[in-house]
C-alpha cells in the first residue's frame, strides 16, 4: 500500500549563506504508513521538529521532497494551506496558543479557516472536545479557566477538529505529571483506534512512545537512525543509550539480567512482560 | 545535626478569585522539618500542594495558619525577610523566566549585586558559582542561546551567587529533556555532596527520587509519606492509592513477590534489582 | 521567518571606541548633535564630518552597517528635502514652469537639511553599534542619577530597560512559534485586505500578551526570590571608570561643540 506521507531525501539548511549556516536534517527519508500509530524519537537537536514542520509545509525543504499521498506538498505552493488541514499538526505545549474567548470558539478555529458550514464546525467542535475526554458545559467556559491539562487537551481538540488524515503531536504530555501524561496518551490511543486514521507521536521518552505506538524511528543528527516495531527497537538498548536516549528503567533492568546469564528475551518495556517472563521461568528451571 | 527548614501545623489558602465563593485550601496541618546538609525529595501530583510547600520556604507565600522557620527565623517577620530569602535560593520551573540580565555572569551577579556586596567579592563569586554547575566557558554568553539545561544551570548559579545554605528547585527539570534533567541533577547532587548546601528538589519524576536522603509525598495539601526511598517506594497500595506509581524496579519486584517469588521490596537502582533477582532464580 | 531579524544593533568588537565608558559615548554624542545643530556654514560642516568620518574610521565599523541604519529613514529624508526645496522663499532658480517654485535657498537649506539629518543618524548609530545594551543602560543609569535626589525613577527605568531587552529575543522565539500554531490550524496572514490582515492577527497577539504577562509575574517572584528590593544599596558587577583616553575625548568632543558655537557667532 502506497505510504500517506513519505519523505525523500530531505535536507533542510537553517541560515543558509550566513556564519550561522547549519543543516538540521541531512538527507533523511522515511515512510509514514496510512492508518498507523508511528513513534519519532529523538533527542534535542535531532531533527525532529524541524521534520515535522516539514510535514505540514510549514517549512520548505531545502532539498528533498514531501510527499503526501503521492502527490509533492510543493507541486502548487498556492494549495499549502490545503496541506495543513489534511496533515494535522499539534506543537509542543499547544495551550499557549489558545486565544478564544471560550473553549468553543478556540476548537472552532481551525474549521471554521477550512470554510466549513456551520453546522459541520458544530458538530466537529463538539466531537473532538468529547474525544479528548472534556464535557459539554467546558465548551462555552474560558480556556484561560482551565488546569494546565485541560488547556492541553483544548488546543488538542483544536487540531482534531479539523479531522486530518494524518495527526502529529509534538511532545504533547511534556511538563504534565504522570497522570497528565497518562490521560493525553490514552485520550490518543482511543482516537487512533476509533478513527483508524494515521497518529504520529513525537516524544523524546521511550516509555510513552513504547507504550502507544506500533513501528519507531529513532532520529538522530538529523538522520534516521533505528527503525522498527517497539520490540526491534529495545532489543538495541545500549544503542539508544549511546544517542542520548532515556530507555525506560524495566529494559535496563532486562538487560542487566540477560548480561547475568538469565535466559529472557530483554527487547521489553513493560513491567507486566518482564514480570511475566521471570515468573514463567522461576516455574520451569532456574538459570543463573 | 540542626533543622534548615521548620513547619509547623502550616495551613495555606489561596484567596479566592473572581468566580470562586471559597479560598482554595493548598495546604493543610504539613508538619515536617528539613535537616542541615540534606538532600529531600517532595512528590506529588499536580495540585498536591508541592509547589505551595515549596513557595513557604523563602517566604514567597506565608502561612494562614501554623508556623514555618528558616534556619530557626519566622518567615512571618519581615524584617528577616533578606535574611531568609539569601540563605534559601530559589529555582523555578520555566528557565526563561527567572534569567534577568542578557549576559550570562551579569545575571550570576545579579543576587549578589541586590546585596550590595562589594565588586572584587561579586567576581569572585560569579566566578566561583559557574565552576560549581559548571558552565564557566559561557560567562559572556547570551542566555537566550543556551539550551534549556544550561539555562537551568545558569539560573542555579544565580541563587548559589548568594552563598545560600539550602536552595529549593521547584519542579526545575520538568520542561527539560532527559539530558537537560541529567544535567540540571548532576549539578544539584555535586552541590548537596561538595558543598553541604541543603537540597529540597520538588518533582513529579519518581526517578529523581532514588538517591535522595529522604522522600515526602504531598497529596490534597497533606503529607502523606515521609521516610527513606526505600521506606515510601516500598508501600506500593499506597503510593497506587494516590495515583502515583513506584519506581519500575519496585513496581517488578512487588509483582514476582506476588507471583510467589522471594525477592526483596527495596532494591531500587537496576543493579540492586537485578542482583536481587538473579539471587532469587538459583 | 522573524528570527532572522537582527535586533542586535551591536557589532562587538575591541577598538578604542568600544573600550570607551558608556558615559563618555553617551556625552559625546550630545555633544556632536549640539554641534551639528550649531552648524550653519561648509566649513562648520565639514568639521562636524570630518570628527564624524575620524569616529567612524577609528571604530571599524563597516560602512554597509551605517548605510543599512539609514534604509528606514530614506523616506524621511527625501519628504524633508523636497519640502525644503519647495518652500523655501528667496530667489527663483530659473522663471520656468517648476523651478519657479525652487530658489537657491531652497537648494541650499535641503543640501543642510538632509546631509544634518544623514550626520544625525550616522552618529547615533555608532553609538549603538559599538556599545553592548547593558553597558548602554548602565551608562545612562550612572548619568542620570543625580536626578533620583528629585525622586526621579532612574534605576527603575534602566532596570526596565535592560529587561525589556533581555526578553526581546524571547518573545520574538514565542512570536514564531504562535505563528507556526496557528498557521497549522489554517491561519492565513498574508492575504486579505488591511481590515482582515488586522483581525489575521488577533490569535498571535492574544497569546503573545498572555504569555508575556505570565513571564513578567514569573520574573517578578524570582527577582524577589533574589534578593531584589529596588535600587537602594545595590552594588556592581561591572564598575565604570573614566579613563585619559575618556577625559581626551570628551574634551575633544566639548572644543568641538564649543567651536563650532563660537564659528556661527563669529557669522562663519
Amino acid at each position: 500500500m502506497e505510504p500517506i506521507i513519505r519523505v525523500d531525501h530531505l535536507t533542510h539548511t537553517y541560515s543558509a549563506g550566513t556564519p550561522f549556516q547549519r543543516s538540521a536534517v541531512q538527507d533523511m527519508s522515511l515512510e509514514i504508513r496510512r492508518g498507523e500509530f508511528l513513534g519519532i524519537i529523538g533527542h534535542t537537536g535531532s531533527g525532529k521538529s524541524t521534520l515535522i514542520q516539514h510535514l505540514n509545509g510549514l517549512l520548505k525543504p531545502t532539498e528533498g521532497h514531501i510527499c503526501l499521498n503521492g502527490q509533492d506538498i510543493w507541486a502548487d505552493p498556492k494549495k499549502i494551506r490545503q496541506v495543513r488541514f489534511q496533515v494535522g499538526l499539534v506543537f509542543q505545549y499547544p495551550e499557549y496558543q489558545l486565544f478564544e474567548e471560550t473553549v468553543y470558539k478556540d476548537v472552532a478555529f481551525g474549521p471554521k479557516n477550512m470554510g466549513l458550514p456551520q453546522e459541520e464546525i458544530d458538530r466537529r467542535v463538539r466531537a473532538s472536545v468529547r474525544a479528548v475526554g472534556l464535557s459539554d458545559e467546558m465548551l462555552e467556559k474560558s480556556p484561560f479557566a482551565l488546569s494546565g491539562g485541560q488547556k492541553r487537551r483544548v488546543a488538542i481538540a483544536g487540531v482534531m477538529a479539523m479531522e486530518p488524515e494524518v495527526l502529529i503531536l509534538d511532545e504533547p504530555t511534556a511538563g504534565l505529571d504522570p497522570r497528565g501524561c497518562e490521560d493525553i496518551l490514552s485520550l490518543l490511543r482511543a482516537y487512533h483506534t476509533r478513527r483508524g486514521s494515521t497518529v504520529v507521536l513525537v516524544s523524546h521518552s521511550m516509555e510513552e512512545i513504547a507504550r502507544s505506538t506500533q513501528r519507531i524511528i529513532v532520529l538522530d543528527r538529523g538522520g534516521v537512525r533505528m527503525e522498527g516495531t517497539p520490540a526491534q527497537v529495545f532489543a538495541r538498548a545500549r544503542e539508544l543509550e549511546a544517542v542520548g536516549l532515556d530507555v525506560p528503567q524495566v529494559t535496563k533492568i532486562a538487560h542487566a539480567l540477560h548480561e547475568k546469564g538469565v535466559a529472557i528475551d530483554p527487547a521489553v518495556y513493560t513491567v507486566e512482560a518482564l514480570q511475566k517472563q521471570l515468573l514463567a521461568l522461576k516455574g520451569g528451571r532456574a538459570v543463573c | 545535626m540542626s533543622t534548615m527548614l521548620q513547619t509547623e501545623h502550616l495551613t495555606f489558602a489561596y484567596p479566592a478569585e473572581e468566580g470562586e465563593s471559597a479560598p482554595t485550601a493548598a495546604l493543610e496541618d504539613v508538619t515536617l522539618s528539613v535537616e542541615k546538609g540534606s538532600f529531600v525529595v517532595v512528590l506529588g501530583h499536580n495540585g498536591s500542594g508541592k509547589s505551595t510547600l515549596a513557595k513557604q520556604m523563602n517566604a514567597v507565600l506565608l502561612p494562614c495558619g501554623g508556623m514555618v522557620y528558616v534556619d530557626g527565623m519566622d518567615t512571618k517577620q519581615e524584617a528577616l525577610l533578606l535574611e531568609i530569602r539569601r540563605r534559601v535560593g530559589m529555582v523555578f520551573q520555566n528557565p526563561d523566566n527567572q534569567i534577568v540580565a542578557n549576559v550570562v555572569e551579569e545575571d550570576v551577579a545579579f543576587a549578589p549585586e541586590n546585596l550590595g556586596i562589594p565588586t572584587e567579592e561579586i567576581r569572585r563569586r560569579v566566578d566561583d558559582a559557574l565552576a560549581a554547575v559548571g558552565m564557566s566557558e559561557f560567562t559572556r554568553h547570551a542566555p537566550h542561546l543556551l539550551s534549556g539545561g544550561q539555562k537551568q544551570r545558569v539560573a542555579i548559579a544565580g541563587v548559589i551567587a548568594m552563598a545560600p545554605e539550602c536552595v529549593v528547585l521547584d519542579e526545575a527539570t520538568a520542561m527539560l529533556d532527559p539530558s537537560g534533567r541529567r544535567e540540571v541533577l548532576s549539578a544539584i547532587r555535586a552541590l548537596n555532596r561538595e558543598r553541604g548546601i541543603t537540597v529540597v528538589l520538588i518533582t513529579h519524576h519518581m526517578d529523581e527520587a532514588l538517591n535522595a536522603d529522604r522522600l515526602i509525598v504531598m497529596n490534597d495539601g497533606r503529607l502523606a509519606m515521609d521516610g527513606t526511598p526505600a521506606e515510601v517506594f516500598t508501600q506500593v497500595d499506597a503510593l497506587r492509592a494516590m495515583g502515583l506509581a513506584a519506581p519500575d524496579t519496585v513496581e517488578l519486584l512487588y509483582g514476582l513477590r506476588q507471583g510467589g517469588m522471594d525477592v526483596p521490596l527495596d532494591a531500587l537502582t537496576v543493579e540492586d534489582c537485578a542482583a536481587a533477582i538473579c539471587r532469587a532464580l538459583r | 521567518m522573524l528570527k532572522d531579524i537582527t535586533l542586535g544593533q551591536f557589532f562587538p568588537g575591541n577598538t578604542i571606541v568600544h573600550r570607551l565608558d558608556p558615559r563618555t559615548k553617551l556625552l559625546c554624542v550630545i555633544l556632536y548633535i549640539v554641534a551639528l545643530f550649531n552648524a550653519k556654514s561648509v566649513l562648520t560642516y565639514a568639521l562636524v564630518a570630518a570628527v564624524l568620518l575620524v569616529c567612524i574610521l577609528t571604530s571599524k565599523v563597516h560602512y554597509k552597517a551605517l548605510t543599512r541604519g539609514l534604509k528606514p529613514v530614506y523616506i524621511i529624508v527625501a519628504f524633508t528635502a523636497i519640502m525644503n526645496l519647495f518652500f523655501t522663499g528667496g530667489t527663483p532658480v530659473a522663471d520656468v514652469w517648476l523651478l519657479r517654485h525652487i530658489t537657491f535657498e531652497g537648494i541650499r537649506s535641503a543640501i543642510a537639511m538632509v546631509l544634518r539629518i544623514i550626520m544625525l543618524i550616522m552618529g547615533t548609530f555608532l553609538l549603538t553599534y559599538t556599545t553592548s545594551p547593558i553597558s548602554l543602560t548602565d551608562g545612562l543609569e550612572r548619568l542620570l542619577s543625580p536626578l533620583k535626589k528629585l525622586k526621579l525613577p532612574i534605576h527603575e527605568l534602566a532596570m526596565m530597560m535592560s529587561i525589556a531587552l533581555r526578553f526581546i529575543p524571547t518573545l520574538i522565539e514565542e512570536t514564531d512559534k504562535i505563528m507556526s500554531a496557528q498557521k497549522a490550524r489554517g491561519a492565513d496572514f498574508e492575504s486579505g485586505n488591511i481590515f482582515q490582515r488586522a483581525k489575521a492577527l488577533v490569535p498571535i497577539l492574544v497569546p503573545l500578551f498572555i504569555s508575556a504577562f505570565r513571564r513578567a509575574d514569573e520574573l517578578a517572584t524570582a527577582m524577589e526570590c533574589r534578593c531584589y528590593h529596588g535600587g537602594e544599596g545595590r552594588t556592581t558587577l561591572h564598575v565604570l571608570r573614566y579613563q585619559t583616553a575618556d577625559y581626551l575625548v570628551l574634551l575633544a568632543f566639548l572644543a568641538l561643540a564649543v567651536g563650532i558655537i563660537v564659528l556661527k557667532h563669529l557669522g562663519l
